[in-house]
């Protein structure tokens, strides 16, 4: 038999029917929803008087538009989007899916939600009307974001109309050094090949330094897939994934589950299988990193200083113009001078248990920066439940960051939680995209510890200084 | 969805690379439950500036953008192609897409035509002169026409029938309605899924 990839074994266990000419319909075993991509998917369904084909796989929950400030119980949202999150109440209702609404405890940003109640499992199919599905190819399921229209085929059929996407190997070598961490290694994976680099590829995250990762860590390199332009990013399942799996609340039981850990154990690349591009990146050389422009590629270790256009070719010398006229940084100052008004702590990418936790070794017994404006948003309800059995939301809190309640937040600043005009922020987040955290607000994306050493100095700070 | 077959106007250069669907539509436009009123939420922030493109004539009325690579990257919205629509634009030309922004042109009829990045840059020098803008498309003869030029590309056969007849995809689908539920009766029975 032919040597496979990962992706290959995942993708030949879910092809419903091929045409011709290779285009696939692609069974979808967990179908994500919230908010703001899925209202108009499930009207298209009630025009066209169709069902969702199976509820039973189809998980919601409003995360985008939340507020995360301790009255949202009672109002505090604007009038279209409670009109949206209303909306998401009605639909899973009506077309009775699984649903986890505002108000409940298990609430939070869907990314996090599927993972952590056991939506999520190896070798699945996982698909929802967001670009950071690819989130959840840390558990070796091949996970992906779709468009609002691709929301309403999987409602209506179960399935996607797929081209098979070519294999990528990134393998991760060695050890990492102390203060590095996942989020590390997936803005430097970016900052080597591009945010175009991943384009028509799924890509498998591999090597010692990423099998040496946890759950959490995993779900962060994975997490940015996209934003490396990958169709998904995926890591073989082991030990450490079926631990995290195993007792949640919709994880298999008994022999259930015994079938399917035998049916995981065989879920990795064969010897042999071809990649049709690998990048291998040595462990050791990556630096805890700060991106200084306004796209995800724009990377460099916090030891570095602000470049200028001239250093790069082609179309990205009038783009690195633009970026440093828009994040008002001048080529030549060393990045760790750069001063900080705020700190965001949070999304699917780092508002996990691990990350507060990082965040919080940091903080420990100390203050943030005067006037400096922080806060830490769980990525859900029980994240933060747990953070504070933990004792984590009190550091926080001693330290003067605000303690939210779960969503997306300023990840996209969709709710009130936005940079003002100039207002320049260390965020734990994806994307560093102009307006994306606010009109002309200025993003550096960092990891979680690099996030809280900023706070305590009001710059851009090298983590390692303070560990 | 709206069929695309042949179309003449004005085309608009947008050359920047990366040029993400947050600044296509940003997130404050992203509030409805319906597909309506969008247009005037595209490019929101870069219309800010009298001096951006489709601000002056003759671009004002575009209809093609020819844009840099990796056009499209980043958020999954939807919310992008109908605004994009709802302004007024038919076909985007650029040399590279980004995965989920191009699906989501072919689920509505926005055509997206990936070329090799000398052409497209030829196609943005003439879009840049108002004498030389308007251009052509012809999907079935998958051809570019400006004056006396034109430049072919490439479509797989399945995407081009879909876009010429303007096809529901989930009626597609549903006509393969008894080997899907095969297939879920053979794939649910492994206790896996």
């Amino acid at each position: 038999m032919t040597a496979r990839t990962l992706y290959d074994k995942i993708w030949d266990d879910h092809v419903a029917h091929e045409a011709e000419d290779g285009t696939c319909l692609l069974y979808i075993d967990r179908h994500l929803v919230h908010e703001v991509t899925s209202p108009q998917a499930f009207e298209g369904l009630r025009m066209a008087g169709r069902k969702v084909h199976a509820p039973d796989k189809t998980i919601a929950v409003p995360d985008h538009n939340v507020p995360t400030t301790l009255d949202r119980a009672n109002g505090g949202m604007n009038e279209e989007s409670r009109i949206q999150v209303e909306a998401l109440d009605t639909n899973a209702k009506d077309f009775g899916i699984h649903y986890y609404p505002v108000s409940d405890v298990r609430q939070g940003i869907v990314h996090i939600v599927g993972p952590e109640q056991g939506w999520t499992l190896p070798g699945m199919t996982v698909v929802c009307g967001d670009s950071h599905t690819a989130t959840h190819g840390a558990f070796g399921a091949l996970a992906h974001g779709i468009g609002t229209s691709e929301v309403e085929h999987v409602l209506a059929t179960q399935t996607l109309i797929q081209k098979k996407s070519k294999n990528m190997k990134v393998e991760i070598t060695g050890k990492l050094r102390p203060g590095v961490t996942a989020k590390d290694i997936t803005l430097s994976v970016i900052g080597e090949t591009g945010t175009a680099g991943g384009t028509g590829y799924v890509i498998e995250y591999c090597g010692e330094a990423i099998r040496d990762l946890s759950m959490e860590g995993r779900m962060t390199v994975c997490n940015m897939a996209i934003e490396g332009g990958a169709r998904a990013g995926l890591i073989a399942p082991d030990e450490k994934t079926y631990a995290y799996c195993k007792g949640r609340p919709h994880a298999p039981k008994g022999a259930a589950w015994e079938a399917a850990e035998a049916y995981w154990r065989t879920l990795f690349t064969d010897d042999g299988a071809h990649f049709d591009k690998v990048v291998t990146i040595k462990g050791e050389d990556i630096a805890p990193v700060v991106t200084w422009g306004t796209s995800p590629e724009d990377v460099l270790p916090i030891t570095a200083t602000v470049p200028a256009p001239e250093d790069f070719e082609g179309g990205k010398v009038e783009a690195a113009k633009r970026s440093l006229d828009y994040m008002g940084l001048t080529p030549g100052t060393p990045l760790s001078e750069v001063e900080i008004d705020t700190v965001f702590i949070g999304s699917c990418t780092n508002g996990r248990i691990e990350d507060l936790r990082a965040a919080a070794e940091i903080l420990k017994g100390k203050k943030v920066k005067d006037g400096l404006r922080a806060m830490v948003v769980p990525g859900s309800g029980l994240v933060r439940a747990q953070a504070e059995e933990e004792g984590l939301a009190d550091i926080f809190k001693d330290a003067g960051f605000e303690w939210r309640l779960a969503g997306c937040s300023m990840c996209l600043a969709m709710n009130p939680d936005q940079l003002s005009e100039g207002e320049r922020c260390a965020s734990t987040s994806n994307r560093n995209f102009e307006g994306r955290q606010g009109y002309k607000g200025r993003t550096h994306l960092v990891s979680p510890g690099m996030a809280a050493a900023a706070a305590l100095t009001g710059r851009l700070t090298d983590v390692r200084e303070m560990m | 969805m709206t069929p695309f077959t042949t179309h003449t106007g004005i085309a608009a250069a947008l050359p920047m690379p990366n040029l993400d669907t947050d600044v296509i539509i940003p997130k404050q436009f992203l509030k409805r439950i319906d597909r309506e009123g969008l247009a005037e939420g595209v490019f929101f922030d870069l219309f800010k500036d009298q001096e951006f493109v489709l601000n002056r004539p003759p671009w004002d009325t575009a209809s093609i953008l020819i844009c840099g690579e990796n056009f499209g990257c980043g958020s999954s919205r939807e919310y992008a192609v109908w605004g994009l629509m709802q302004w007024g634009i038919r076909a985007i030309i650029a040399p590279s897409f980004a995965g989920i922004f191009f699906g989501n042109c072919e689920k509505n009829g926005l055509l997206a035509v990936d070329m090799p990045a000398d052409d497209v840059e030829e196609l943005s020098w003439l879009a840049q002169d108002p004498a030389t803008a308007q251009i052509g498309i012809d999907l079935h003869q998958q051809r570019i026409i400006q004056g006396g030029s034109n430049w072919q590309f490439d479509i797989p056969a399945a995407r081009k029938a879909l876009l010429l007849e303007g096809k529901d995809h989930i009626a597609c689908t549903l006509e393969h309605e008894t080997e899907i539920a095969t297939f879920e009766r053979h794939h649910g029975s492994d206790a896996v899924h």
